[in-house]
């Protein structure tokens, strides 16, 4: 017979399959059914799952709010541009990067997985400052360098381009691009979720003192799980700016932030099946909004909604989870298979929850 | 030259200690760190002018005389504040300091669109108190009198403050929160007098800060409280989260090291001012994580 602990891991190790299965039979639905619109959508929303997904390997797990992920995924999406624009284009739109980088030629896979490493590096350095603070001084540190790089990203103009935009990225990603990333975040968050330095951070979101007096080292899965995050956010900047095929510093700022926040507050932090759920939830949000404030046609008047109403509902949304419904839409809850279809072929079992006799 | 920058250190590491004080206060009594605190201020101006979506504004409160105006003014961001507070933290009082922290959020994004959704996206040209720009002259150096009005004003709030917190009895009981708010409601503090008063005064000192950007720069832009209320921020964890005299301390530092680099910086530099601020500040916090002025008992005992 397993153990009551070996089902719960097996079924803890089923929930990126179901999200990923999720996932794809939302794109099918998506590209079959809809419209070119629909798919547009679909594609945006699996790059909100990807970014959301990194940001909550670090929040999710160790409790800790952070504003900086944003310029995470500036970074990313900048060092693709720099990877992948042709060297003709670079040498009059940015004309101050080193020589190596403007004759650079890249494909658009080794300069995604740059993108997402260099973030990660700037986590390193960023984090190892940072994450020695306590809670609520790390979030505000986080903000900090959320300013501090869009502020050099902004007037570096000889190498970001400053707040002009810069164009012409290859437009490359699909829903199907999209859904590769969005199921490897997803297979990486519940891996890390799941691995020994994972259930430790978790241990010091619960209680800092009493992790710390059971010898665990808050500072170095903190930094683990920030550094992880910041990879994953740079690949979802890159795909947003090859999604769009122009990007520029404020498109990387607060209002990404607020969103990103938005998604895993009212999905619920706690875990990963409530960050897909919210971002599920908030893109239909967003996408009816969005064609709300364009005008929808109700008989002979056209009724829409003024321009800046999408924000204003969300935030108000945001409030109302987190008054009435503080844990999230999932309050914490992971999706999984049952757990008879982890048990294994022959073994009669009655879950987890009524089975007491191996404990 | 050293005369012109201790000037410009005091008036901007006044505005910069004066905003920091409204974030402090309201973290001293129910732990929130105030995300909204930015657009407390950005409301304040808008409260100067009509809605148009024109360049240039048409002042309507703002009309009002000097000696009627600061008043109403002051009065308009402790009422928005007592709103806030009414709205959405009342309902989270009990909940935990993040979910407080990203609701402070959401709520600062509705406000900030709530401004684009009336006013228009576009900057606008405000004119209020134009002769204040004159410069004095005081020693060897050229000072505006607005300067000159803003360290004047600056050390009368903070004087004003101090004895407030010192003597009065609402003082008392605010700085009784701040020290440990369940004792405090234990010996019988009433907590909504406490907090009401401490989101009043936070919004009253948002309008003195947004009254003071408007007179210096002239325009009313939705973005303008972000910038500031980021020093706050930063100024609120330098001087130790929780202390009040750390808070105005650590402001005014960030002001004095602020034109400090604004006059050292080589001119080609000078845009990543903000950049190199927060860069030295994370590196201070290198080595004192719980701030410069920590209060004790700040960090849990294992």
């Amino acid at each position: 017979m397993l153990s009551q602990h070996t089902i719960r891991r097996r079924m803890a190790a089923t929930t990126p399959l179901v999200l990923a299965l999720g996932l794809l039979a939302f794109v099918l639905l998506a590209t079959t059914m809809g419209d070119r619109a629909t798919a547009r959508m679909a594609t945006e929303t699996l790059i909100r799952v990807t970014l959301v997904a990194g940001f909550w390997i670090f929040v999710g797990n160790s409790g800790v709010v952070s504003f900086g992920h944003a310029a995470f995924a500036c970074v990313g999406a900048y060092a693709s541009a720099w990877l992948t624009l042709k060297p003709a284009m670079k040498a009059t739109l940015l004309p101050g990067l080193p020589d190596l980088i403007a004759a650079a030629d890249w494909p658009v896979l080794p300069a995604a997985l740059t993108g997402g490493a260099l973030a990660a590096l700037l986590a390193l350095v960023s984090g190892a400052a940072i994450l020695r603070l306590s809670g609520i001084a790390a979030s505000i540190a986080t903000f900090a360098f959320l300013a501090m790089v869009n502020t050099i990203w902004a007037n570096w103009t000889p190498v970001t381009g400053g707040t002009s935009s810069v164009v012409g990225l290859d437009r490359y990603v699909t829903p199907w691009v999209a859904l590769g990333w969005a199921v490897a975040a997803l297979i990486a968050a519940s891996l890390y979720g799941l691995s020994a330095s994972g259930l430790a951070l978790r241990a010091t979101r619960e209680d800092e003192v009493a992790a710390s007096a059971s010898g665990i080292d808050r500072y170095r899965h903190r930094l683990l799980a920030y550094v992880l995050s910041a990879f994953f956010c740079g690949v979802g900047g890159a795909l947003m700016g090859h999604f769009i095929g122009v990007i520029n510093p404020d498109a990387y700022y607060l209002n990404l932030t607020f969103l990103m926040l938005a998604m895993l507050v009212v999905g619920g932090i706690g875990s990963l099946s409530g960050a897909v759920a919210g971002v599920l939830a908030l893109s239909l949000a967003v996408e009816g909004l969005v064609r709300m404030e364009k005008g929808v046609t109700l008989g002979a008047t056209t009724f829409a909604l003024p321009a800046g109403s999408q924000e204003i509902i969300i935030a108000a949304a945001m409030i109302l989870v987190l008054i009435f419904r503080p844990a999230g839409l999932l309050a914490g809850r992971e999706i999984t298979l049952p757990a008879r279809w982890v048990t294994g072929r022959g073994t009669t079992h009655n879950g987890p929850a009524t089975d007491r006799r191996e404990t | 030259m050293s005369l012109q920058l201790l000037f410009d250190a005091l008036s901007l590491g006044g505005i910069y200690a004066i905003a920091a004080l409204g974030i402090a206060l309201i973290f001293g009594v129910m732990q929130l760190v105030n995300f909204a605190h930015g657009q407390f201020i950005a409301c304040a101006v808008f409260a100067l002018i009509l809605p148009s979506s024109q360049a240039v504004a048409e002042l309507g409160l703002g009309r009002l005389p000097t000696p009627l105006l600061i008043p109403v003014i002051l009065g308009f961001g402790a009422a928005l504040a007592l709103l806030a507070e009414a709205a959405v933290f009342r309902p989270l009082r009990n909940a935990a300091p993040v979910a407080l922290m990203v609701a402070s959020f959401a709520l600062g994004v509705a406000l900030q669109n709530l401004l684009l959704v009336i006013y228009g996206s576009r900057p606008k040209a405000v004119s209020l108190w134009a002769g204040l720009g004159h410069p004095v002259q005081i020693g060897g150096a050229q000072v505006p009198l607005l300067q000159l009005l803003v360290i004047a004003a600056v050390a009368l709030i903070l004087a004003g403050l101090a004895l407030m917190l010192k003597h009065s009895r609402i003082g008392l009981e605010m700085r009784a929160a701040a020290q440990d708010f369940g004792m405090a409601r234990l010996l019988g503090v009433r907590a909504n007098r406490v907090i009401s008063g401490a989101f009043a005064l936070s919004g009253a000192l948002a309008a003195v800060v947004a009254l003071v950007m408007v007179a210096q720069t002239g325009v009313a832009d939705v973005r303008m409280g972000g910038q500031i209320m980021l020093v706050a921020f930063i100024a609120t964890v330098l001087g130790g989260m929780g202390s009040l005299a750390g808070a105005v301390a650590a402001g005014f530092a960030i002001g004095a090291t602020s034109a400090l680099l604004q006059m050292a910086l080589p001119a080609e530099a000078r845009p990543f001012r903000d950049a190199f601020l927060y860069g030295l500040v994370i590196l201070v916090l290198l080595f004192r994580p719980q701030g410069l002025f920590a209060p004790a008992g700040a960090k849990p005992r294992v």
